[in-house]
């Protein structure tokens, strides 16, 4: 109940700064380009895919790509709109306001993350909104389709939940946005790394920490909870650092 | 435990790193009562109270909020405590409407009843015409209103303002001052200053905190006698010599401050004021002006806080 009304102000903290609408417009005026692009393509592989025995359909070709590329742009947008969650608020000096209301800071931090994560659900439909088109001339995977929504999902509220916590860390929001960018981009390209690695070991232990890594097998149906768990136990760890730094806030001033 | 009994604060004691911020304190605050937390800047009152609000953890002490314990059971003590900090916890793109929905549902006041409160809590400060307006774009004053009506909306036992009257004009202060009065009639106040006469409108009770450490506690009654001034502000045509004036009965001294003035001290008991008067018509001194002085905050302050130091044990200073 405290964690919804937490939540329903934030994303009403949101839309009344031009910010979300901005990013909104944004994103899906890149993401359709990006669609549209692809669609170009498809429509000009076509003679060849009736060639083959088979053939990738148009969920593979058009839109997974279209999901691949909105996760490496969310990369970048999530910082943006996780930064002033909390330090916007030390700074204002709000959080006196949640600290001596009846509320734990459990409630106020997973109320925060919620709140992003409902801004995000509105800009994967959004997203969705465009393959979906695509029903009035072909036939779509929709497992697949559900498979990568869901993997989309995920990955963005783990980069949401760091976010948050580097949210905590500061007082300036450019500091937070700056250094929740970095970590995303280094476990993004961790893996990287992984593939250089001579030791058979060590190499396994950073593709494992690889975001990117957990992403790819929903964008090819496969739904493992293997890989569920990886983005659950993320997201939980960020956020109970989150309560636990601001709770420090009381403990130290 | 006693019902009329809204707070009680044991030992409270507070660290920032080396720097102790407040040492060992102790009170009370009773229902329908307005306790005035008086102090220079950095003493000490900011920190009591947002110890007491739940705002910051103490690192040592008891703080018990309607006889539930602020440390073991906070939702439960939190919600019997409105508290406005220094500066108004108010988010500036919100309406006045919607921030004070806001508040009252995160102080889990039930959905019948958040209408209701909201509108009582905008009548009480004055806000009523501005609902619908951006807190944002409010003057100083109004915030601080917003502010106040936040502390009131869940209608809890005890207000903490602090400093509730800074950066507002002088009518806005007025306002103010009878709105804590009133609010003193269901709630208990606690209320922090640095201005004297906001206390002595107010306030039934006062604390004074210097360094950390209560060193008064007394009612505001009592703390007008202190401020009683033992001193007289003469202001003479054709003066005496000054011995003339320090030999008048209750004079205990008299200090000439040039262009015909004079200040003269005189003994608790006796006011000589009258004399004064009296010589001036029957010798033709030509009397301009007659007046008490008034201790000021500042004075009043150094008194108390040095004869707390004249009394205190050694040991203590060189801890």
């Amino acid at each position: 109940m405290m964690i919804l009304t937490i939540a329903q102000r934030e994303i009403r903290s949101l839309f009344y700064s031009p910010l979300a609408w901005a990013i909104l417009g944004v994103t899906q005026l890149i993401l359709a380009y990006l669609f549209l692009a692809q669609l170009q393509e498809y429509i000009h592989l076509q003679p060849q895919l009736k060639m083959m025995a088979t053939a990738p359909g148009i969920t593979d070709v058009v839109i997974l790509p279209v999901y691949s590329s909105a996760a490496f742009i969310m990369m970048m947008v999530v910082p943006m709109i996780t930064m002033r969650l909390v330090s916007d608020e030390r700074r204002n000096k709000t959080l006196a306001l949640l600290f001596s209301a009846p509320i734990s800071m459990t409630e106020i931090i997973v109320g925060k993350f919620l709140g992003v994560v409902a801004f995000i659900l509105i800009m994967v439909l959004m997203m969705t909104l465009m393959p979906l088109s695509l029903l009035t001339a072909a036939s779509l995977d929709f497992g697949l389709l559900t498979a990568v929504i869901i993997g989309l999902v995920l990955m963005i509220s783990a980069f949401i939940s760091v976010g948050l916590y580097m949210s905590t860390l500061t007082v300036q929001p450019t500091v937070a946005a700056v250094s929740t960018f970095g970590i995303l981009l280094l476990l993004w390209i961790l893996d990287w790394a992984g593939n250089k690695v001579v030791d058979e070991n060590a190499s396994g232990a950073l593709t494992y920490l690889s975001m990117l890594r957990h992403f790819e097998p929903f964008g090819k149906g496969i739904f493992s909870t293997s890989d569920l768990l990886y983005y659950l136990l993320f997201i939980t760890t960020f956020l109970v650092l989150s309560i636990r730094r601001l709770d420090a806030d009381r403990l130290q001033g | 435990m006693n019902n009329n009994l809204l707070i009680t604060v044991e030992h409270l004691s507070r660290h920032y790193g080396p720097i102790q911020a407040v040492k060992a304190v102790d009170f009370e605050l009773r229902r329908g009562e307005v306790l005035g937390f008086l102090g220079p800047n950095g003493a000490g009152k900011s920190t009591t109270m947002q110890m007491i609000t739940g705002n910051l953890a103490p690192s040592a002490g008891r703080i018990s909020i309607c006889g539930i314990d602020l440390l073991d059971n906070p939702k439960a003590a939190k919600a019997e405590i409105g508290y406005l900090p220094e500066q108004p916890p108010v988010y500036r793109d919100f309406t006045v409407d919607e921030y004070l929905n806001f508040c009252a549902r995160i102080n889990r006041l039930s959905k019948d009843k958040i209408a209701a409160a909201v509108d009582n809590a905008k009548q009480r400060c004055g806000l009523t015409e501005v609902g619908r307006r951006l807190i944002g774009n409010l003057s100083k004053g109004f915030q601080q209103r917003v502010g106040i009506a936040q502390a009131i909306i869940h209608s809890p036992a005890i207000v903490v303002l602090d400093e509730p009257t800074v950066g507002l004009d002088p009518i806005q202060i007025r306002e103010i001052r009878s709105l804590i009065r009133e609010l003193a009639s269901e709630h208990g106040v606690i209320l922090s200053t640095h201005i004297l006469p906001e206390v002595q409108m107010t306030c039934d009770r006062v604390q004074i905190i210097n360094k950390g450490k209560l060193v008064y506690s007394d009612d505001i009654s009592n703390l007008d006698q202190r401020m009683r001034a033992t001193t007289l502000l003469v202001e003479l045509r054709n003066p005496p010599a000054i011995n003339e004036l320090q030999t008048l009965p209750g004079v205990t001294q008299c200090d000439a401050l040039g262009d015909n003035r004079f200040r003269v001290h005189h003994s608790l008991e006796q006011n000589p004021a009258e004399q004064i008067a009296e010589q001036a018509v029957k010798q033709a001194w030509g009397l301009l002006a007659l007046s008490p002085e008034r201790k000021s905050l500042e004075q009043v302050f150094v008194e108390i806080t040095s004869s707390e130091q004249a009394h205190s044990h050694p040991e203590e200073h060189a801890a």
